[in-house]
């Protein structure tokens, strides 16, 4: 049984009682528990089962190690599958579920993988699935995608915000214990601008758990009152709950600040991702313990020995009346003596040293405890709970001297520093003999931008495994890093903490050493993903010596912990059935980010309205008024179209097409880019960007131009006016305006930096409407302010008035083939302005329409549109635009790649138009077949539709497309592919359907 | 003629800082190189303030420049302002090339103000506030899209397009929710 103390407990509020529940049992804990801990005071040891084996599994470790005990926290909006209970604060109300078992936790059917477990070897699934292959797609995926997985991903909206901020500092402090605080302090003392991040809600690391002195006062007094004098300090912020996840080049920093997670729903956002920017980074993350290998040392009850003692000192939390530590190191004994001091029994140290010696083993002898010197664990015996431990010789195979009732096992392997932060960006390690664990290697930081250490480590993460080092070295690290920063460490002596004799550890990765398969068997490496020792000694067996491709053979490390427990052993392992050192065969690598961040904090608040900017016109409000089915061009939303009650969208389309070539449409323009062109050589930049000639434009006049990238390939287009002697405005594309003003100013800063030209890209600063129809002219008549006659304003001209009392500057432009006027108006006056043109209009039958109207009104004209004819890969000559390329011009942007020879040919898919003999509309995206088939067995094609509509004005289907050599075969018929197999077919014809003359637009 | 409006009526929403749209707000980009001997003349013909330094908006009552690029400038003042403003960068710079474009309605204009306005901003535009010098006009982005902010008086003042308005305002509405201060 494990439960909860009478007395103690130095992180629990014992009259703050908190309700919770464990798969729908109601449970009672305390302000200051983890979950882990509340649940191991309610006895619940058992809390999931394995990946693989789906064998019972009990809470390991007290901390972000935690391997097992992963549940699924809270429910519909607020479920989180995968939570580690070890570092999830209690609060009032929660529920949590176990993961992973079915029917349930006690019973669980997919246990007989563990009876089997023979028949699933290291890369069972490379071995098993590859035959017959197609079986892997039908029948293997899909059972094991069933069975994978421990958490269910949530299917409910998250009912939680999250955001994101920016933090900068000059020394960046991960980690809160003693060596944290103290690098703080020093940093904090020389005037640097320092952040402290801790993951966990309380400050000080293992340090009081340990029971450590600091110049004389309890570790706990002394992390206090360093943690008061650094919030004295004006340049130093201390953020709590806030995890470093990931360092990256120059310094920058993720970290998830855990805003709310333990108060669920009161408004905050639950979680805060930091995006630090540091000069320098100290990470003080401390050591990991790991456990030792031996037969059933993942039977619920196994725990690590320093979280044992966590559970005892920090939560008054006893993992069972009598528990065994299993150790090769001195630390372990701390464990023994925080169980003896509690009141608990000890039955026995089982240390695999044959002769421990030191001040902590004196302490413990002083006890009384019973000390198994050069013994090893042979097995733990139990099923869902430990009940006994057989004692064997370290150095023998296995055969048991005695058996030991128990209710627990406290382990102890030794201690990894946590080096993930400093190995992100490349930081190198060096194996420590002493400690046998890999550190940081001084010689070899990851690198800043001026060749600097972008990253320090400092006490036990820099592998001083013991106080007094500890705090010496962050120190030293601090100094170092604030005179790296060019900042003065001021003069102070280190704080001095009581030293403890420890005698050296003895490496020790299979217990005992000369095991049998049986026993090895047993042995478990990755507690989560099922990886045991012979799963690795086999993977050795089969050829597999990189440690990269062993983890991914093996599924070693690659559970939701990544290895945080099981790395070290299971290289060490490699190593010996390599016969190679444990250096030579080296670690994986350590990617961000350190434990799992939600991606809810990686969105942070772009969800919802503001997932992605919305760019609106100043009529988007009249267009959602009115019914407007909106299409996204670009970031804009723009009215596809306005359907009425009982409308579809196509009978919608077809409305406006009509209405606007037989009475009056209007359609927000808004969304065209503008931009303005002015200097003594804007003329000269113009010839140079456009294909045709812009210089010689007269004031007041307009010109279609096209825009070709320096390969030829046609990349915007639209209508340039001339506003005075050195000022053009330029029309591009809705979605180019940004780029092609890009465009210019690439060319003028990088290129022709020395020409006098200015650009202004003033896309919003007008709200611009297309007046079309027959009856434009009497809208704007009655409007009225200026003269708007075919004499005064002939078509391809524009002039600056009033309308109806609104400051515009209309342009004599069609896009529809139709008379048609577009009028900018500041955007400021755009919605008054567009809602006065539709009262004026009403006796005109005035309807807007929509950009589907427009696209099948200028198809129907033959006018091409970027991104429908053109792809990237069509010139202007593709599409019978050569009218529009300059003969004339030494030069223009894509001239020189319009000559290339496959460019040039005449043997190109050039723009014509189709007509279908049935009068169908060919399906968008169509090819157009040509007899045989190319090297790959596809039929082969000899172009492809561009531009496809129904067409309501001459009521049949009308298409603009490419096909090999197409102005030459004018009345051919060709075959179009259909989506639904067959052809359909289409006479060649001119792409102009509609007014080849122009006589309606130059009215 | 109507009253010119602004992107979204001045919209306002309280949180641990206050957010107003404002505006419309006349604004001129002026573009010109920062040696022309004219420019200087031409800003305080206009708006009657400094040429701004490098990064900096010199703020004159309800009028201001600001240092955009090496050779922008952004000119403040009142919306009716504007027409006489451009007449007078018109005849001050003469034959200098230079090119003054009204961009007063192309923008939207908020002011953030309270006393933790820079928290709202932090969430937002990665600035390093502590940093940021007096009179310092900052060209940054807010979250997805362009801003330009600088301080005065007791908050921020925060350009961004017209057309992103609604964005800009729901991120710093959001940002302000009460509960979420960062320090």
């Amino acid at each position: 049984m494990s439960t909860r103390l009478a007395k103690g407990g130095r992180l629990i509020d014992r009259a703050a009682a908190l309700e919770f529940s464990f798969n729908g049992k109601r449970l009672k804990g305390y302000r200051g528990d983890t979950l882990a801990a509340a649940l191991l005071a309610n006895d619940q040891m058992l809390v999931g089962r394995s990946f693989k084996y789906h064998r019972p599994r009990g809470i390991v470790a007290a901390g972000p190690e935690e391997p097992n005990a992963l549940v699924n926290l809270g429910s519909g909006g607020r479920l989180e599958p995968n939570q580690r209970t070890t570092v999830t604060e209690l609060f009032d109300g929660l529920e949590a579920t176990s993961q992973n078992h079915w029917p349930s936790l006690e019973y669980d059917v997919g246990v007989v993988n563990n009876y089997v477990s023979r028949f699933l070897p290291a890369g069972f699934y490379y071995k098993t699935f590859i035959h017959p292959r197609s079986f892997w797609k039908h029948v293997f995926e899909p059972v094991i995608r069933q069975s994978a997985g421990l958490g269910k991903a949530p299917k409910d909206r998250d009912a939680d915000r999250y955001e994101q901020a920016y933090a900068f500092c000059d020394l960046l402090v991960v980690g809160g214990g003693i060596a944290g605080l103290q690098a703080a302090l020093v940093a904090g003392r020389a005037g640097a601008r320092v952040l402290v991040l801790e993951q966990n809600a309380h400050w000080g690391g293992r340090a009081p758990v340990d029971g450590d002195v600091i110049d004389g006062k309890p570790a706990g007094q002394w992390v206090d009152e360093a943690v008061a004098a650094l919030e004295g300090m004006e340049t130093v912020t201390l953020r709590a709950r806030c995890m470093a996840a990931g360092v990256y080049d120059h310094g920058y920093v993720l970290a998830d600040e855990k805003v709310a997670d333990h108060a669920p729903g009161d408004g905050r956002p639950k979680h805060r991702l930091w995006r630090i920017r540091a000069g320098k980074i100290l990470t003080a993350t401390g050591a990991i313990e790991r456990p030792l290998s031996f037969a059933g040392n993942d039977i619920p009850g196994v725990m690590l020995a320093a979280s044992v003692r966590d559970y005892v000192v920090n939560w008054a939390v006893s993992p069972g009346d009598r528990t065994v530590v299993v150790t090769n190191n001195d630390d372990g004994y701390r464990t023994a003596i925080a169980l003896r001091e509690a009141g608990l029994a000890v039955p026995a140290i089982v240390d695999a040293r044959a002769s421990p010696a030191g001040d902590l083993v004196a302490r413990a002898r002083a006890l009384g405890l019973r000390i198994e010197a050069g013994r090893g664990i042979a097995k733990v015996k139990g099923g869902k709970r430990v009940t006994s431990v057989a004692i064997c010789l370290q150095a023998g195979e296995g055969a048991v001297i005695d058996e030991i009732a128990c209710d627990a096992v406290a382990m102890s392997g030794g201690w990894s520093p946590v080096v993930h932060l400093w190995s992100h960006c490349g930081g190198k390690l060096i194996w420590d003999m002493e400690h046998a664990c890999f550190r940081p290697d001084p010689a070899r930081p990851p690198l800043n931008h001026d060749g600097g250490a972008l990253v320090v480590a400092a006490g036990a993460a820099n592998g001083a495994m013991t106080a007094d080092a500890a705090l010496l070295d962050a120190t030293a690290q601090a100094e170092a890093a604030v005179a790296a920063l060019g900042m003065k460490p001021k003069k102070a002596k280190a704080p001095l903490a009581e030293a403890v004799v420890e005698g050296p550890m003895e490496a020790v990765w299979i217990m005992p050493q000369g095991a049998s398969i049986e026993l090895k068997s047993k042995m478990w490496l990755d507690y989560q993903n099922d990886v045991k020792v012979s799963d690795v000694q086999l993977a050795a067996r089969e050829g597999y010596e990189s440690v990269e491709h062993t983890k991914r053979y093996t599924t070693l490390g690659m559970a939701t912990d990544q290895g945080k427990l099981s790395n070290i052993n299971g290289l060490a392992v490699l190593a010996q059935a390599l016969n190679e050192d444990i250096p030579q065969v080296g670690t994986t690598t350590f990617r961000p980010p350190y434990t799992p961040v939600t991606l809810g904090a990686l969105a942070g608040e772009a969800r919802g309205e503001i997932f992605q900017p919305l760019r609106r016109t100043p009529m988007h409000g009249w267009h959602e008024k009115n019914g407007a089915y909106f299409e996204p061009v670009g970031l804009w939303r723009r009215p596809y179209c306005f359907p009425r009650a009982g409308e579809t969208h196509e009978q919608a389309v077809h409305r406006e097409v009509v209405n606007t070539r037989t009475a009056l449409g209007l359609l927000d323009a808004s969304t065209l880019g503008k931009i303005i062109v002015k200097g003594p050589d804007a003329g000269k930049f113009l010839d140079m960007l456009y294909t045709g000639v812009m210089s010689t434009l007269p004031v007041g006049k307009c010109r279609y131009g096209l825009m070709c990238n320096e390969q030829g390939f046609l990349s915007d287009d639209g209508v340039v006016a001339r506003i005075d002697e050195e000022t053009w405005l330029c029309h591009t594309t809705s979605g180019g305006a940004d780029r092609i003003h890009a465009w210019m100013e690439d060319w003028l800063q990088c290129e022709w930096w020395d020409w006098q030209v200015y650009t202004a890209n003033v896309t919003e600063q007008y709200a611009q409407v297309a007046v079309v129809g027959p009856n434009a002219r009497k809208l704007l008549e009655k409007l009225g302010g200026m003269d708007v006659s075919k004499e005064a304003l002939p078509f391809m001209a524009w002039a600056d008035g009033t309308l109806g009392g609104f400051p515009c500057r209309v342009y004599r432009i069609s896009f529809s083939g139709e008379l048609s006027y577009e009028i900018a108006v500041p955007a400021s006056h755009g919605a008054a302005f567009w809602e006065a043109l539709h009262a004026a209009g009403a006796e005109f039958g005035v309807m807007p329409y929509g950009t589907e109207a427009l696209h099948v009104m200028r198809a129907e004209k033959g006018f091409i549109m970027i991104g429908d004819e053109t792809d990237g890969t069509v010139i202007p000559q593709d599409l019978g635009l050569d009218w529009a390329i300059s003969k004339k011009k030494a030069d223009f942007l894509g001239k020189r790649g319009q000559q290339r020879n496959f460019l040039a040919s005449g043997e190109r898919w050039k723009l014509v138009g189709f007509e279908t003999l049935d009068g169908s509309v060919i399906p968008d995206g169509a090819y157009i077949v040509a007899s045989g088939a190319n090297a790959n067995g596809q039929g082969n094609t000899q172009g492809r539709v561009t531009s496809t509509y129904y067409s309501p004005t001459l009521k049949k289907g009308i298409a603009m497309g490419l096909l090999h050599r197409g102005p030459e075969r004018m009345g051919d018929v060709v075959e179009f592919n259909t989506v639904k197999g067959g052809t359909v077919k289409a006479r060649v014809v001119d792409p102009v359907f509609y007014d080849k003359e122009g006589e309606k637009q130059n009215v | 003629m109507s009253e010119p409006m602004s992107a979204l009526n001045g919209a306002v929403s309280d949180g641990f800082v206050s957010i107003r749209e404002i505006g419309p707000l006349g604004m001129v980009t002026l573009r010109c190189k920062a040696d022309v001997k004219a420019l200087p003349k031409a800003i305080k013909a206009a708006v009657g303030t400094g040429l701004p330094a490098l990064r900096r908006v010199v703020v004159e009552g309800d009028r201001a420049c600001g240092w955009m690029s090496p050779d922008e400038y952004l000119l403040v003042m009142p919306y009716k302002a504007v027409p006489d403003a451009l007449a007078a960068v018109a005849k001050t710079m003469g034959k200098e090339h230079h090119l003054a474009v009204d961009v007063s309605d192309a923008r939207a204009v908020f002011r953030i103000e309270g006393a933790k306005a820079e928290e709202v901003l932090a969430k937002l535009s990665p600035v390093d506030f502590a940093r940021l010098e007096p009179g310092e006009l900052r060209r940054t982005r807010a979250a997805q899209v362009a801003a330009a902010f600088w301080k005065e008086g007791e908050g921020y003042t925060l350009v961004c397009f017209r057309s992103v308005a609604r964005y800009v305002f729901d991120l710093l509405a959001t940002s302000a929710k009460l509960g979420s201060e960062l320090y």
